[in-house]
């Protein structure tokens, strides 16, 4: 990948260069602009030629691809204002859904957000799924950016839709625009009652010009239908029916299936193959070396030996089969439990300031009560239930390709760069994503699949085994933390001295890498809600020899959980209840402008987004805590092995806190049977599926708190399916998930991450509670063993290092 | 040879007999409801019924399926409308949806055999199947729904 390309911890749009070759526009348009500042420019665009989509979802269900069918292009009878929006002169309102959608709910709500806008009857209204293309802005579908960048776009694009259909109602009845409005797919003339269906409108409609922006008006708040309210997944007939479309039920005519074995250690080569026993498996074709990418390969793929099969059975048999001797390269002795050591020597080091308020390190030596601990998160794999799968197909120097991709435009560009082709010729499908947690993001597994394609002449899918998704993720740092406070007489925290070390996602972009950076530290830990007077929050060198990436909170996971747990440690170290702690830690309301409060290069934004328009507002932080102290039964007595955790934590521009209920049987294993969580994201647009993302942000983190974690021996992954790498099952996970979504009309913030941090934390806090055993190591697997009598021996010794 | 019956279609097979049920569905027979999430049944992703009883497809060679009956996803009901499918769309339980139709498969063979389950039955039959969005409560929830539904 070119230096340009580099991509800092928190992904934003792909560089300006990323984009050459791109088709112009067909009018003057900001729509490949992704910054939240463009929002209020003009951004409507006369756009004829929006087709290109083979695999049409409705929410009747998905369509199988079948056949070369022609790309449906612009008819005559269609009108698209917008490039969200087509009204056919029946009235069939479609919908461009440009994120994709992975359990989020975003083909819902975007839709629902511009039919609401634009008055349309929900029942006429159909989603497809765009493909790849800059003028739909960015579709990186991740960061928790979706309805927190594009909010204000889609309210404009149904708006100015409806302004039209409006203008368009009131020229053919030649009256004043002012007496005419928009009412579930048709437009009122209030001093006649006459009304026109919006299919009648639509040819009139386009022949007036756009309005002006402001003249464009978006609904007031009393006026919203479905905005605000649970709108329910127009996708879960074929989700219930087993018709919905991932990346594996693609099929082409004449398709082949690829099983490839990839370098086991990261930056790995192929020595010598001996494929004779493989092409001895019934129904293996043919054997294709992909070259490997040197490291820091980015997005490229790992390379290795593939298998060209007629089923995806004698492609994974026949991959199987192969005797490969490997050149583990540089990281063949990585190890990560002495690399575990290695972080936490390095924490225990000063590092580089993230923030900075008063004089932390004297205060800490001058302080007469100090409380400090370490803890450790292991590398992750997000394990998502789908295990990467992409199809692709070459024909006349064209690439097309089908995944499920959180990002169809990195698709497009990676392939591009890969293959040496132009842009203009890579068009990438978006099929649902069957889990994404990050690992989507990365479209390493569908270059490989174009790569294939060519090399074959065939349309190919490539099918990862779940052993390959586990062993060649890009995995969530390994982490190690150290935490320093000071108490006054009083109990109240006058020092807090935080430090980690990790190896940074930036390594998997850029050579020499020596760790993260203090900009990552914005991930949840310099940007702390916490009054206290001094404060050093630093980062510590790690160097990466792991492929890293992004995965579902990414640093927030491990800032919440130390950060979390910490405060707990400190509330009983300080004798006081850890639900008022938190709240006296959290002090008097405040609005703090966190680049102007002892950040160190906090970069021009903010998760994308400008500092100033997040202040952090210390209210909200409250409000959370309060709402779950209050409904959780917080301070009420539990039977024996129960206990109540509490923590809060923000981050992607979200206040999340939770009350958790653990069980920790005599056996030491763990069960949830209860949490209380309250949220505040600024204006949440589907509420219904924000707290099914709570719901699911408490479980992948009873995943990540209690079960998971990879581990490396000799630069291979010592995991390889869901028998080793645990994951939460049915009989642990919660009965009663009680969230409390906030109401308020402020900036949009993140929903899909937000949920996972403070719930590691609280998870520990509650075994803490249940049995005096302080978790500060992930996962918690057996360490509960015999708990009820570790307690009586040790009597709780903590904190440890005091 | 083997023939057996899908969906109440009746089939041959003559390929691999070490194949797994699984793959003659997706590849073979074009029925992509019934997931690959593991191989090595762990994640119930690739939940059908054979001989009515819940089956991990991954692990069910084509050998051992000689005048079988299989029941996939596509064929629970003829309009997708079996009271936990119904259940399933009311209480919004799919996030990403993949892993549904081996919930939906699962949770279909224990109301066929317990039809009020307790939260402890539901939890033991529904252990085999993994959801990394996290949408245990609601599969709960909807087979508890499902079940009152038919009482």
């Amino acid at each position: 990948m070119s230096a340009n390309e580099f991509l800092p911890w928190v992904r934003r749009a792909a560089a300006p260069s990323a984009r050459a070759g791109m088709p112009a526009p067909v009018a003057a348009t900001d729509e490949n602009t992704d910054s939240p500042h463009d929002l209020q420019r003009r951004a409507f665009i006369q756009l004829l030629g929006i087709g290109g989509l083979v695999i049409a979802f409705g929410p009747g269900g998905a369509r199988r691809l079948d056949a070369a069918e022609p790309l449906p292009g612009p008819a005559a009878n269609q009108w698209s204002p917008h490039v969200y929006v087509r009204v056919d002169d029946d009235g069939t309102v479609t919908i461009i859904c440009h994120r994709s959608e992975m359990g989020q709910g975003i083909r819902t709500t975007m839709p629902m957000i511009i039919a609401d806008e634009m008055e349309a009857d929900w029942a006429r209204c159909r989603v497809e799924q765009a493909v790849g293309d800059p003028r739909y802005g960015s579709q990186n579908t991740d960061g928790s950016t979706s309805i927190r960048d594009f909010l204000h776009k889609y309210r404009e694009a149904g708006a100015t839709t409806r302004a039209l259909l409006e203008a368009a109602a009131a020229s053919q009845w030649n009256v004043d625009v002012a007496e005419v409005f928009a009412r579930q797919h048709e437009v009122v003339h209030r001093p006649t009652g006459r009304t026109k269906p919006f299919g009648e409108l639509v040819a009139t409609a386009r022949t007036i010009g756009m309005p002006a922006t402001a003249s464009v008006r978006i609904k007031r708040p009393d006026e919203r239908r479905w905005q605000g309210k649970t709108m329910p997944s127009i996708d879960l007939v074929p989700m219930t029916t087993g018709t919905a479309v991932y990346g594996a039920d693609v099929t082409l005519p004449g398709m082949k299936v690829a099983a490839i074995a990839r370098p086991p250690v990261w930056g790995g080569k192929v020595v010598s193959v001996d494929d004779g026993e493989a092409r001895k498996v019934p129904g293996v074709e043919r054997i294709v070396r992909i070259p490997e990418t040197p490291i820091p390969g980015a997005f490229f793929p790992l390379g290795g030996v593939a298998v060209i099969a007629k089923n995806t059975w004698a492609a994974l048999r026949g991959r199987d089969a192969l005797k490969i001797t490997w050149d583990a390269g540089p990281n063949g002795s990585h190890d990560s439990r002495s690399y575990r050591a290695t972080l936490e020597a390095s924490v225990r080091a000063p590092g580089k300031p993230g923030r900075t308020n008063g004089d932390a390190a004297a205060a800490l030596a001058a302080a007469e009560r100090k409380v400090s601990a370490e803890y450790h998160v292991p590398y992750l794999s997000h394990a998502q239930m789908e295990p990467l799968a992409a199809v692709a197909r070459v024909q006349d120097g064209k690439v097309e390709a089908w995944a499920p991709t959180q990002s169809p435009n990195d698709a497009r560009n990676t392939i591009a760069e890969y293959l040496k082709v132009d842009a203009a010729n890579v068009t990438v499908h978006v099929t649902l994503l069957g889990g994404a947690f990050g690992r989507k993001s990365k479209p390493d597994f569908i270059c490989e699949a174009a790569f294939l394609a060519r090399e074959t002449g065939a349309p190919v899918r490539v099918q990862w085994s779940r052993e390959d998704d586990m062993r060649h993720s890009y995995y969530h740092a390994i982490a190690a933390h150290r935490l320093e406070a000071a108490l006054d007489a009083a109990g109240k925290v006058t020092a807090w001295l935080h430090r980690s070390a990790y190896p940074s996602i930036s390594a998997t972009f850029a050579p020499n890498v020596a760790g993260p950076t203090p900009d990552e530290l914005t991930n949840g830990a310099s940007d702390v809600p916490w009054d206290v007077p001094n404060m050093s929050v630093e980062v510590c060198p790690a160097v990466a020899h792991a492929r890293i990436g992004w995965y579902r909170s990414v640093n927030a996971i491990h800032h919440g959980f130390a950060i979390g747990s910490f405060v707990d440690e400190l509330a009983r170290a300080a004798g006081k209840d850890p639900a008022a702690f938190l709240l006296e830690l959290i002090g008097p309301d405040r609005k703090v402008d966190l680049s102007k409060a002892g950040l160190v290069g906090p970069g021009e934004t903010y998760y994308g987004a400008p500092w100033a328009d997040h202040p952090l507002d210390t209210a909200r932080a409250r409000r959370v805590v309060e709402s779950v102290k209050q409904r959780s039964g917080w301070g009420t007595p539990l039977a024996r092995g129960r206990g109540r955790g509490i923590a809060v934590h923000r981050s992607f521009l979200a206040y999340v806190a939770m009350v958790v209920e653990v069980e920790v049987r005599p056996d030491g294993t763990v069960l949830v049977p209860r949490a209380t969580v309250a949220v505040d994201a600024g204006y949440v647009a589907n509420p219904g599926r924000a707290r099914a993302q709570m719901e699911g942000a408490l479980v992948m983190a009873m995943s990540n708190t209690l079960y998971s974690g990879i581990t490396f021996a000799e630069g291979r992954v010592e995991q390889s399916n869901y028998n080793d790498y645990r994951v939460a099952r049915m009989r642990a996970s919660p009965h009663v998930v009680d969230v409390h979504v906030i109401e308020s009309e402020g900036a949009p913030g993140g929903i899909g991450e937000p949920g996972v941090p403070p719930a590691g934390a609280a998870i520990a806090n509650a075994i803490f509670a249940a049995t005096g055993v302080r978790v500060r190591e992930l996962p918690v697997g057996r360490q509960l063993d015999g708990w009820e009598t570790k307690v009586a021996e040790e009597v709780a010794p903590m904190p440890r290092g005091t | 040879m083997i023939t057996l019956t899908v969906n109440g279609v009746r089939r041959t097979f003559d390929g691999d007999p070490t194949m797994p049920l699984l793959w003659y569905l997706r590849d073979d027979l074009g029925l992509t409801g019934a997931k690959y999430g593991c191989g090595v049944a762990q994640c119930g992703s690739c939940t059908v019924h054979v001989r009515g009883q819940p089956t991990r497809a991954c692990q069910m060679p084509m050998a051992d399926l000689q005048d079988a009956t299989v029941t996939t996803i596509e064929g629970l009901h003829p309009t997708g409308a079996h009271p936990l499918q119904v259940a399933w769309r009311e209480i919004d339980v799919p996030q990403c949806g993949f892993c549904q139709p081996g919930q939906i498969m699962q949770a279909a063979a224990l109301l066929q055999n317990t039809p009020q389950p307790t939260d402890q039955q539901i939890d033991a039959a529904m252990n085999g199947n993994l959801c990394r969005c996290g949408t245990y409560p609601r599969i709960r929830a909807a087979i508890k729904a499902a079940a009152e539904r038919s009482s």
